[in-house]
């Protein structure tokens, strides 16, 4: 077979037989091959030129979208709607590359009627103007979908308003800046301290210009630690916000006195300096994935819409208006919404999204089908039996767990430290003030002040910022995507590693294949693989990828029953390729595997197991992480597995098996409970209620752009056997900030004897301030990129993915000038 | 020397100016995409160029197949 021929379009491998060529291009299907055409047609041929092969094959369903017939769905999902101009905000799981946004932002040359579209490509969505008058949501969906840039509408469109982004921080940080900048500026004259007339005459102007830029900082910037210094005062805990706002009120208060009394220029520079760092390590420690959400639950993978069935006929309806007793109507590819009854004869449903496992699962009619399965294969009705927040699946996300997750408090390693360092800092603030308050009293109020002033923990409180937000960015080159920085925190206390099984530690794409029965010659192999060729069914595709190369024949005849097989006809013989019933094997009842018996003229030859495909590297993680953690794995399946797991994994590995989704749950909390600091790895949605459980959730996924349950943490699937290395690096961060706590205690005991002694000078203070600020920033920096270097010469060596994701792109854009 | 009354509160009006003109630019989302502008500028040409050379197109994706 020619493995050469790319689709020009998709850029996949092309099946000879399949091979389409139009205009001197090879393309892998007619879907190609119109939106090839599509683009030709009107002049939007540069999309090819951007990027080579940047398309998706777009799915025909054109049923898909009829729920936007329906104008209070519509309306729910309009950003603006006034007149004749709509707007609306989509999200493509596909934009991916320069030539995307260069085909979305040309949408107009397609359609006249739609005036502007804008592409967000760290979001992936895009927002479209349109006249309404002439092309409604519908086309529109319809017309994206067509050219492959299907947009994904969920029932979260349908149920939230338009998330604003809190840009606080970012106001806060740009009144810090301006005020300090400021303050430093027009305090030069003090720091040299020159003597001369004019400056000496204007010295009450410029500190009073000073006073005055440093108010905003003081009162809008830094409110946020006066909150927070207040909050864990009333819950009696010692937070490192305590000593920072008392560090800082002081500081106003003595800057305030000794400008007013003429004493000296104050420590405005200092304070408002103070302020403008730690806000900026505030806002380095926020690393956000805009294209990565880590809060979904059901309602990202729903729909908004499904088909009713009444005597009236069809009629779409929100899935919230689904009742016990309806039936609904599900096409190809469609989710199952709620738990019911199969009233069609077969479905072939695909639980991917549920439990990882990709092999679709065969109902027949009458058997009960769960919420979040898609179908595959031609549509079905079904009875509902329960609504769709009661179903299986749904029901999970009413457990208190999904609630307290967000309000769960985790002492930090910072608030660790502070617990002892504030009252040592209170004692030996008193310890001055009593000392001196008998030889001078003027001296033991600045002793005071200047103790409590000098060891602002400035550069303590920057440390775990700074480290754990460069260790956010090292983690996300290397395809970790953490939340936030508290997870690292958590990652480097795990002591119990719980993994799922399907999908997690086994691929949820491939399936190693075993042939078990009499022996088949090449000729009758041969045979067998004419026939599966013709199949759609995932089954019978890796099938014809696991068999040898064989001649192209004619089947004579071909006929494929959903739900039980294939029954075909090759050079004269009858061959039925299908379930056990179908080609009259016997089913072995204690088998738990999937599997395809083959019959050749009516003898049943043996039949192809389809295992669990591990994915590369799992013994070597498993070996590495055994004896530092305790490792289990939990699985929604039976047991048929646990022989092969035995040999792969190390001796004492704990297994269990049969596991439902609260039951994993309880699991966790159960070990929690024991006293372990529990990490769970899982995919599925069915995970979801042990990710949120544990103290630190990751989920796996194939696709980080597409899917991932709410969860602390998702680590690209590809990564996986280096789970490990991650885990370590953790425990480097952890050391790092160890060690530049050290370091900058030996600050604050340098600035305290400055302090105690009496001899805080301004000037001392607008030193050590920054001082120690860049030496602790540029440390953790710098241990925290040795320690990942490893981690990130790896990360480079990683193959081209078809979703890349941005570092690719930027090669991309890099292409196109050359 | 009163002058600098006026130079300091003019230096003070200009760094205000700067200012308001940051919130208004954080306002109005300019910091929102820091990616796609950038791949945006390069577009326009690219549209103009084909709208011209329009038959040169073929040879141009031969090449890009090669690399």
């Amino acid at each position: 077979m020619d493995h050469t021929k790319y689709c020009f379009h998709c850029g996949l491998d092309i099946a000879p037989t399949e091979l389409i060529v139009f205009s001197d291009k090879n393309f892998c299907c007619n879907g190609c091959k119109t939106v090839f055409e599509i683009f030709s047609q009107n002049g939007l041929e540069s999309y090819y030129d951007l990027e080579k092969s940047p398309g998706a094959t777009p799915l025909s369903n054109s049923n898909k979208y009829d729920f936007l017939d329906n104008e209070k769905i519509v309306k729910r999902l309009l950003q603006f709607d006034e007149g004749n101009t709509q707007i609306v905000q989509l999200n493509i799981p596909h934009i991916h590359c320069s030539s995307c946004i260069w085909i979305l932002e040309n949408l107009r040359k397609l359609r006249p009627e739609i005036s502007s579209s804008q592409v967000n490509f760290h979001e992936k969505t895009v927002r479209i103007t349109f006249n309404s008058q002439t092309i409604s949501l519908k086309e529109l969906v319809c017309l994206l979908g067509a050219i492959g840039y299907e947009p994904y509408i969920s029932l979260e469109d349908y149920d939230s308003g338009k998330k604003s982004e809190d840009k606080t921080l970012t106001y806060k940080l740009g009144v810090a800046f301006f005020c300090f900048g400021n303050i430093m500026l027009l305090s030069f004259p003090e720091y040299f301290e020159m003597k001369e007339y004019w400056l000496d005459q204007y010295r009450g102007f410029f500190r009073l210009l000073i006073f005055g830029l440093s108010l905003p900082s003081f009162f809008y910037s830094a409110s946020g630690y006066y909150v927070a210094a207040y909050k864990s005062i009333r819950s009696r805990m010692l937070n490192i916000e305590i000593p920072i706002a008392l560090g800082i009120v002081i500081m106003f208060v003595r800057s305030v006195v000794d400008i007013t009394f003429d004493y000296g220029p104050g420590f405005f520079d200092s304070l408002t300096g103070l302020i403008f760092f730690m806000l900026l390590g505030k806002m380095f420690q926020i690393k956000t994935y805009s294209f990565l959400s880590f809060e979904r639950d059901y309602k990202s993978y729903f729909p908004i819409a499904v088909t009713r069935i009444t005597d009236a006929g069809e009629e779409n309806i929100p899935i919230y208006e689904i009742n016990p007793g309806d039936k609904l109507l599900i096409r190809n590819q469609e989710l199952i919404p709620a738990d019911g009854i199969l009233v069609s004869a077969h479905a072939a449903i695909d639980y991917s999204f549920v439990t990882g496992e990709s092999v679709p699962v065969m109902k027949e009619c009458g058997d009960r089908i769960y919420a979040g399965g898609r179908l595959n294969g031609a549509l079905i009705e079904m009875g509902v039996l329960q609504s769709v927040s009661q179903s299986y699946l749904t029901q999970l996300w009413s457990n208190e767990v999904f609630e307290k997750k967000a309000k769960r408090q985790f002492q930090s390693i910072t608030d660790k430290v502070s617990h002892y360092f504030t009252p040592v800092l209170l004692a030996l603030a008193f310890a001055g003030f009593g000392y001196w308050i008998f030889r001078n009293t003027d001296t033991a109020f600045n002793v005071f002040t200047a103790v409590l002033i000098v060891a602002c923990p400035c550069a303590l409180a920057l440390t775990a910022p700074f480290t754990l937000g460069n260790m956010l960015r090292i983690y996300g080159r290397a395809k970790f995507y953490i939340k936030n920085a508290t997870v690292i925190e958590q990652l480097a206390k795990v002591d119990t590693v719980v993994f799922d099984k399907t999908g997690t530690i086994t691929s949820g794409k491939l399936s190693a294949i075993t042939y078990e029965g009499s022996y088949l010659s090449d000729n009758k192999l041969g045979w067998i693989k004419n026939i599966v060729r013709a199949s759609n069914h995932p089954l019978s595709r890796m099938l014809y990828d696991f068999l040898p190369e064989a001649k192209n024949l004619t089947v004579d005849k071909f006929e494929e029953i959903a739900g039980y097989g294939i029954d075909a006809r090759v050079d004269g013989n009858a061959i039925r390729i299908g379930s056990a019933g179908f080609v009259g094997a016997k089913a072995d009842v204690s088998l738990t595997q999937t599997v395809i018996y083959i019959s050749i003229n009516g003898i049943v030859m043996g039949k192809y197991i389809f295992h669990n495909q591990y994915r590369e590297g799992l013994s070597g993680l498993f070996a590495a992480l055994h004896p530092r953690y305790d490792i289990r794995v939990l699985s929604g399946d039976n047991e048929g597995e646990r022989a092969v797991l035995e040999t792969l994994l190390p001796k004492d590995t704990i297994m269990v098996f049969n596991q439902k989704p609260q039951q994993k749950l309880d699991y966790i909390k159960l070990l929690q409970i024991e006293g372990k600091r529990v990490m769970m790895v899982g995919d599925g949605l069915n995970d979801a209620g042990a990710l949120a459980q544990s103290d630190v959730g990751i989920a796996i996924s194939e696709n980080v752009n597409v899917f991932s349950p709410a969860c602390d943490a998702i680590l690209d699937a590809s990564q996986f056997s280096r789970l490990g290395e991650l885990l370590a690096l953790s425990k480097k961060a952890m050391l790092t900030i160890k060690w530049s706590f050290g370091l900058s205690l030996l600050y604050n005991v340098v600035g305290l004897t400055f302090a105690l002694t009496g001899n805080l000078m301004p000037l001392v203070a607008a030193i050590i301030m920054p001082l120690s600020t860049t030496t602790i920033v540029s440390f953790v920096t710098l241990m925290s990129n040795w320690y990942g270097r490893r981690i990130k010469q790896a990360a480079n060596v990683v193959k081209y993915d078809k979703y890349h994701g941005l570092r690719q792109s930027e090669k991309v854009i890099l292409s196109t000038q050359i | 020397m009163s002058v600098i009354y006026l130079l300091i509160s003019i230096s003070i009006i200009v760094a205000i100016g700067f200012f308001i003109a940051f919130i208004r630019a954080v306002k109005s989302g300019q910091y929102d995409d820091d990616y796609t502008p950038s791949v945006r500028m390069l577009f326009d040409d690219e549209l103009k160029k084909e709208n011209t050379e329009n038959t040169e197109k073929p040879i141009q994706t031969q090449e890009k197949k090669q690399i």
